[in-house]
């Protein structure tokens, strides 16, 4: 990948999904990947695809209705040499389960690196937020479990940062999703 | 409407957990995947069109102040479904080494030189049919520390967004014939022989350009199929 390349290629995406017409509230989740060996995963390419404070995609797929910014919904970021990486972005509004159930606010989370012949799927959970618990995706996931999924609100200043660390592998090992 | 991407369209793809190619052992998760059903948080997915596509960006031969030297080649074909479909508009990112098996990235240390009018990084738009081209220069096999004399066959890698998050691949394309096939763990992880083939493009004759262009024809099959009706209004 690109993330550490030092040439006269401009990437076409960022990690910073804020435009200036974007409503919502204002998050930065940032964290680290780790290997089985609590290494961190240097060379990660990171995706993350979510909606916007309306609960509304950023595709014509989803019929119901446009969104009203110009907010894309999609970020990429590598990770640097601590395994680190951020997103500016927003807290997305709900989105419904194929029942029409509400789903509470997340970022579908889409991971690449070496090593990786395929890459991962999970979702970030926000901290605090009182729809996780019924929310019908975690509600699939061994409470013990759950935590992994949930971002932790690190601090507020200026805006609300959530740390989301994930473990290939471990005690802790991050939720992925076979989708 | 939108399609569906049933799970049986996964088992093509190679186990995470590889122990031939060694980074996979400790990159991979140990636990269970969790099953569960598509909502529209993976049923949809990033548009990107001719904003973010510049001129040149297909034609990695243009990029720089001269020509790079090597093998200059056309690599086309279409982006499909499992029914053969073309996708269309979608965005398709290729990158690679140069003709001497050298990447511009700071963690390649390859003794092989790197060519001041080669990035090796292109990007294009499907059209209404699902078709792209790019022009660029054969890449070089490279060593890596995989094991003893490990070399990569030559390769150049794809990334494709496709209709939905679900459907987002990376992948790797080979050339025909190339002898470290049967040597390379990342090309063999894909265990079924059928699948693995698809990874291999087609010298394509016909659409060689006299004088100036080889040309290798590289489709794209991505998930999805069964075109249903929304379930949410």
């Amino acid at each position: 990948m690109t993330s550490n390349g030092k040439y006269d290629w401009n990437d076409a995406f960022s990690n910073n999904l804020v435009t200036a017409d974007t409503s919502g509230e204002r998050v930065r989740v940032e964290g680290r990947v780790f290997d089985g060996d609590g290494k961190p995963m240097v060379d990660c390419m990171l995706e993350i695809w979510q909606a916007d404070a309306q609960g509304r995609f950023s595709d014509p797929q989803d019929k119901r209705a446009l969104p009203n910014s110009s907010f894309k919904g999609f970020g990429r970021c590598g990770t640097d040499a601590d395994g680190g990486y951020a997103f500016d972005t927003i807290k997305p509004g709900t989105v419904p389960d194929p029942d029409g159930k509400p789903q509470a606010p997340h970022l579908v989370l889409a991971l690449f690196a070496r090593g990786m012949l395929l890459h991962l799927y999970t979702r970030i959970y926000f901290d605090g937020e009182a729809a996780n618990a019924a929310d019908p995706v975690l509600a699939l996931v061994p409470i013990d479990r759950r935590a992994t999924l949930i971002a932790q609100r690190a601090h507020c200043n200026p805006s609300a940062v959530y740390r989301f660390d994930i473990h290939l592998q471990g005690d802790n090992e991050t939720v992925f999703f076979d989708v | 409407m939108t399609l569906s991407y049933p799970l049986q369209s996964l088992t093509a793809h190679p186990p995470r957990l590889s122990p031939g190619y060694k980074s996979t052992v400790k990159r991979s998760p140990t636990k269970p995947l969790i099953p569960m059903r598509h909502t529209l948080s993976e049923l949809t997915g990033p548009v990107y069109g001719h904003e973010t596509v510049r001129e040149n960006d297909n034609d990695l031969t243009l990029q720089g102040k001269g020509e790079p030297l090597g093998e200059r080649i056309i690599v086309h074909g279409h982006v499909l479904d499992e029914d053969g479909r073309g996708v269309p508009n979608t965005l398709v990112e290729l990158w690679q080494a140069n003709a001497c098996g050298r990447y511009i990235h700071v963690v390649d240390q390859h003794p092989a030189p790197l060519d001041p009018n080669f990035t090796g990084a292109g990007r294009t738009q499907s059209d209404s049919e699902g078709y792209y081209r790019f022009v660029t220069i054969k890449p070089g096999a490279y060593p890596w520390g995989n094991h003893h004399n490990a070399w990569r066959p030559a390769h150049i890698h794809f990334s494709v967004f496709g209709h939905s998050f679900v459907s987002r691949l990376v992948t790797q394309m080979y050339f025909p014939g190339d002898p470290l096939f049967p040597f390379d763990p990342i090309f063999n992880s894909v265990t079924d022989e059928k699948a693995r083939n698809r990874m291999v493009s087609d010298f394509d004759l016909e659409n060689t350009k006299p004088d100036w262009a080889l040309c290798y024809r590289f489709n794209i099959v991505l998930r999805g199929r069964n075109a249903t009706p929304m379930e949410t209004k």
